[in-house]
């Protein structure tokens, strides 16, 4: 397997693709943008999480949740309660009535911290609850749903309810939550001011270590006998099924994978913004990713990617000149993909890009192979040539660039 | 009842007093029949009999309203439609269901009997042995030519065999085939008989068909349904000289 050799894999193409965006977001973008710029494609990359998280679900298993939103506020939530408790010290709450408890519980008339407040006073318990909470919903949810065979639009539906109603829950329970204002004036992580224009850059680039550390995940699972289990549920059920899958635990496997990508985004969100509310994880939100998913193409997470940084780059550029106009434009968007491309960017950089590169990469092979006949001879490559007509790495199936 | 019963033992397959019921018409009505192991049963008869519905129930499609379908000592009405994979039962659908996006090789390596879990399936390995497997059924089913071809780039045929191949992969005790012939070509029906000759040789069949000239070929007896019950039963010679079965079928 080609999997055995990970350097010789970075010469792949897929390989190089993954290459070419970690040096746009690790090198070209920190090098050309202020700051300010940076932290705010840090903000879009956590939505990028959430895309990639749908092109499991979504464009490879056919799983449409309309309430991604859900479990990226979980997870942002999660890391906000850690930040607050970490701000809401004694001394530094000493005017109020009850002091070191957050304030917008003071100004609830509560007098003590709520239980499950408590936990996140701890780091560690916070960074499994940013996966654990997610995915414990995403299970709850997944496994009521599946096991009933309730799918499609119906499944859309109900997760779009439950965005709803954890929006509404929120918003209600103000002295437990902070309300429709959220959870605001985070300042320290473990005593870093994550403030300063260091620590946001800092905080950006933690986000893109996240960020490929579950595109790596999500390879895997895809280029795995799972992946393709998921594509086939997608388009024959029950053909899976009788085949000797227990499909309901392949989709919530699926969605509960989705939800653990989505509540890490939430956290880094969290970290990188400086506070959670419920606006980033309602209905509208919750449509919004999936929009970013399908523009970057449903089918391609290095594509997912791609859909958020761009969506999410339009989303500012318009709203600071035309305010009024992006919702017409995004649906446009919608409309636009949903029309023309249906596989996004990943499947019109396919049909066009990728017929250009073919011709450049066979000229530079041969140019490799002379330049370097010595080299090639001393390496065998027995596994390789043993079987290569069934390469588990080639994924015929996917129409993809990555 | 008791003493067959008490013969269920012996049956590969015993299905009794089998009933269901969708808004009260019964599409399967008190139905029993019984499967020697090895043996080549074709069920047939008018177009609502019940046949396919039959299948379903013993595959777990459908849940039965009553009655007890006991495959090998084990009761299947209970079990889930994977579970009842893993105890030996294969079904092939009426319309060809293969895995059009993946190539013939994954559509049969997707339905060999290993890495059926969620993290099974994460660990699955490619081996030898996966290989040797695939390759030695699609030799069976006429497509080793084909194995890296996309499954959507098939005949109707072909996609049959296929579908017959990722139950052969299985290695089930029972295998249960709707119509295995139907929208085939003469040339393909005639492979198709042999490719069921071959797959009788060591498994207990199950088959739903038209074709007469079909059934008599590959047939050790017959089971005619009418309305949901068993109208006659034996083999191909007895059933077809059934007056009741010339009256509701044959002499049409």
């Amino acid at each position: 397997m080609k999997s055995s050799s990970p350097l010789k894999w970075f010469a792949t193409r897929e390989g190089l693709y993954f290459v070419a965006l970690a040096v746009l977001l690790v090198v070209l973008l920190p090098l050309a943008l202020d700051p300010f710029r940076l932290n705010m494609v840090g903000k879009y990359l956590t939505y990028a999480f959430v895309a990639i998280g749908l092109v499991m679900c979504w464009g490879k298993a056919g799983i449409l949740s309309l309430g991604q939103g859900v479990f990226f506020g979980l997870g942002g939530y999660c890391m906000a309660m850690f930040l607050k408790l970490e701000a809401s010290t004694p001394e530094a709450t000493a005017i109020q009535s009850t002091p070191g408890i957050p304030d917008f519980m003071d100004w609830n008339q509560l007098t003590e911290l709520p239980w499950f407040w408590e936990p996140f006073h701890s780091f560690s318990f916070t960074l499994l609850a940013v996966i654990g909470v997610p995915v414990l919903l995403a299970f709850v949810i997944g496994f009521a749903m599946f096991t009933r065979r309730v799918g499609g639009v119906y499944f859309a539906i109900i997760t779009q309810a439950i965005a709803a109603i954890l929006t509404i829950l929120i918003i209600g329970q103000q002295g437990y939550t902070g309300g429709v204002n959220g959870i605001t004036d985070l300042q320290t992580l473990n005593g870093w001011d994550i403030r300063t224009d260091e620590a946001r850059t800092i905080l950006y680039f933690v986000c893109v270590g996240m960020l490929f550390l579950c595109l790596f995940v999500a390879r895997l699972v895809q280029n795995r006998k799972l992946g393709r289990i998921l594509v086939a549920m997608n388009a024959q059920e029950n053909r899976v099924r009788f085949s000797g899958y227990d499909v309901a635990a392949f989709k919530i496997f699926v969605f509960c994978l989705a939800a653990a990508f989505a509540g890490v985004g939430g956290a880094m969100f969290t970290l990188i913004v400086g506070f959670m509310s419920p606006s980033f994880i309602g209905i509208v939100a919750s449509i919004e990713m999936v929009i970013f998913c399908a523009l970057g193409g449903r089918l391609s997470i290095l594509g997912a990617v791609y859909g958020a940084l761009l969506v999410n780059a339009a989303k500012s550029g318009f709203s600071e000149s035309f305010p009024e106009l992006w919702p017409f434009a995004m649906g446009a968007l919608f409309i636009g993909v949903v029309l023309a491309f249906p596989n996004g960017l990943a499947g019109l950089y396919q049909t066009y890009v990728m017929p250009l590169e073919d011709k450049i990469f066979k000229r530079n092979k041969g140019a490799q192979l002379e330049a370097k006949p010595a080299e090639k001879a001393a390496e065998p490559k027995p596994t390789a040539e043993k079987t290569p007509d069934y390469d588990p790495m080639i994924d015929s199936y996917s129409p993809e660039k990555s | 009842m008791s003493a067959a019963k008490s013969k269920s033992g012996d049956f590969l397959l015993a299905v009794e007093g089998l009933t269901v019921s969708f808004d009260g018409f019964k599409a399967v009505d008190d139905l029993s029949f019984y499967l020697d192991p090895k043996e080549i049963r074709v069920i047939i008869g008018p177009n609502g009999a019940g046949k396919t519905t039959v299948l379903d129930l013993i595959c777990g499609k459908t849940k039965a309203t009553s009655g007890s379908i006991k495959f090998d000592g084990k009761e299947l009405t209970k079990l889930k439609e994977h579970q009842i994979v893993h105890s030996g039962v294969g079904r092939k659908f009426q319309t060809p269901s293969v895995f059009e996006d993946l190539t013939v090789f994954e559509n049969l390596e997707v339905s060999y009997p290993k890495g059926h879990s969620v993290m099974g399936a994460l660990g699955f390995k490619r081996d030898a042995e996966v290989i040797n497997a695939v390759e030695e059924v699609a030799e069976t089913i006429f497509l080793t030519e084909a194995l890296n071809e996309p499954a959507a780039s098939l005949s109707h045929g072909q996609k049959q065999w296929l579908e017959i191949g990722m139950l052969l992969i299985q290695k089930p005790d029972l295998l249960m085939l709707d119509e295995p012939v139907a929208g085939m070509s003469v040339t393909e029906r005639k492979k198709t008989a042999e490719l069921l000759r071959v797959i009788t040789r060591d498994h207990t069949v199950l088959v739903i068909e038209h074709d007469m000239q079909f059934v008599g070929d590959i047939a050790d007896r017959v089971t005619v349904m009418h309305q949901g019950k068993v109208l006659s039963e034996g083999s191909i010679e007895h059933v077809k000289s059934d007056p009741k079965v010339i009256e509701v079928y044959l002499g049409h």
